[in-house]
């Protein structure tokens, strides 16, 4: 008996619609997020992250009504995340029905919010979202920078070192995208993940590049992550959350079935 | 119809566990409340609980939650939730050293470091973990093997040995639920724990309070 690992399908979600674009850009429609979730749900998924993408210039009432009918109907935890600012935002998305809250941009801004937030509602509902992209030249070591922006703004903070520090404040999950994979279906960095595994002890989500069964697999078993997150190969048919468990059941992981 | 409280002491969002409440009791009335004249006119009571037990043994104490619990617990079947079940114990270890109800006998210990095939277990303990049933009716139709979503750095230790109804295992084995005549509770979610739990809600809602 132990822990399974955790396979969590994202909804990247823009005024009330889920939608997923390649490296963030071109964006396409793939539904209604209460019906999705749901779907998921009934499917096995273990969890579901729900991140609005637009957060940042609209309104947040349609969030929080989104949050709550899926909250009301999806009995499985529900991390919510996009253009959370305060420990105000925090509240009211927890208050709405959401588990955990994840924490993106106003970390580098505002690296007080995660402490405050955590000390305020428990590190196990604060994720940090690691945003982070190669920066380091083909001949030298390997070394990731933190982005903003959906991946367009450099912040020069050393994403190893960003993590060890968000975990240090609170942060009692981190989820880890490389912006190199994101939307690539290239797989996981798995480097990446390796490296920030070594260096905290919170439990970590792979995420950005999943494009077949075995990048999940490739996640837990090389990248040593406790849970995998993947959109597109979800959203559009082309595996089932069936499938992606049996996959990493397949492969000797610990899944719930 | 039956009147079911789920106690808020304004700790967190109970939204989803009254919803799931609501869900396998579709024709009891369920009140998410503070107020202790209703939790004493309830047939059955919720004590849910997250965040941390410092927080929520003043914010229990500041509603007169602990007296109503006290007086309540034995009279009809009550089901405490994580923080909920851990607060039941005699003393919490979280947030220096917490004093808490007292009303079942044990602590509250944190997980140490801890190591599992050569590497070190991360805390929380976060995800779906089997938890080890002992016979109960709060197991009716729950496979053995069933998954429940675990959400916490401190486990409980109860010293009554016959009121543990199941074990969890992470790192060391720890107690997951317990049992003592109407009482229940549980260290996991199960208004988190998708089909499983709603089954676990189901039973505790039929559950006549008699083992």
């Amino acid at each position: 008996m132990s822990l399974a690992k955790r396979l969590i399908p994202c909804l990247d979600v823009e005024n009330g619609r889920v939608v997923k674009g390649v490296n963030f850009v071109d964006i396409r429609d793939a539904g209604c997020p209460l019906e999705i979730a749901r779907r998921y749900n009934e499917a096995g998924a273990d969890e579901i992250t729900f991140l609005d993408i637009t957060a940042t210039h609209e309104g947040r009432d349609t969030t929080y009504k989104t949050v709550e009918a899926i909250a009301s109907e999806v009995f499985i935890p529900l991390t919510v995340g996009g253009g959370v600012r305060s420990v105000d935002d925090v509240r009211a998305l927890l208050h709405s029905g959401a588990d955990k809250v994840s924490i993106n941009s106003a970390a580098i801004t505002n690296p007080d919010l995660v402490s405050d937030a955590a000390a305020k509602f428990g590190n196990q509902c604060i994720v940090v979202a690691i945003d982070a992209k190669r920066v380091s030249g083909a001949n030298e070591p390997a070394r990731w920078e933190i982005f903003t922006h959906g991946g367009r703004k450099a912040t020069g903070i050393d994403a190893l070192k960003w993590s060890v520090e968000m975990t240090a404040r609170g942060a009692g999950e981190l989820l880890v995208t490389s912006m190199d994979r994101d939307g690539t279906k290239n797989g996981f960095d798995l480097e990446l993940m390796t490296k920030i595994n070594e260096l905290v002890s919170v439990p970590t989500i792979a995420s950005g590049g999943v494009g077949n069964l075995q990048h999940l697999v490739d996640g837990v078993q090389k990248g040593g992550a406790d849970a995998v997150l993947a959109a597109s190969i979800f959203h559009f048919g082309e595996f089932t959350i069936a499938e992606a468990k049996q996959a990493m059941a397949n492969a000797g992981i610990e899944v719930r079935l | 119809m039956d009147r079911i409280a789920v106690i808020d002491y304004g700790m967190g969002n109970l939204h989803s566990a009254a919803k799931a409440v609501q869900k396998v009791a579709p024709n009891d009335e369920v009140v998410v409340t503070s107020d202790v004249s209703v939790i004493e006119s309830a047939d059955r009571i919720f004590f849910p609980g997250v965040g941390a037990i410092g927080d929520c043994m003043k914010a229990i104490r500041e509603a007169g939650i602990d007296r109503v619990l006290a007086d309540q617990i034995y009279q009809k079947p009550t089901f405490g939730i994580c923080v909920g079940m851990q607060s039941l114990f005699d003393h919490s270890e979280e947030s220096g050293g917490v004093d808490a109800l007292g009303i079942l006998p044990g602590q509250v210990l944190k997980f140490g470091a801890m190591h599992e095939h050569g590497k070190p277990l991360k805390v929380p303990h976060m995800g779906w973990n089997q938890v080890t049933q002992v016979e109960h009716p709060i197991w009716h139709n729950i496979r053995p093997d069933a998954r429940f979503y675990f959400v916490h750095s401190y486990y409980v230790n109860a010293l009554d040995r016959d009121s543990v109804f199941g074990k969890g295992h992470y790192g060391i084995e720890f107690d997951a639920l317990v049992a003592v005549e109407n009482l229940v509770a549980c260290q996991f979610h199960p208004e988190k724990s998708g089909n499983d739990g709603l089954q676990l809600i189901k039973n505790f809602v039929d559950w006549n309070g008699q083992c």
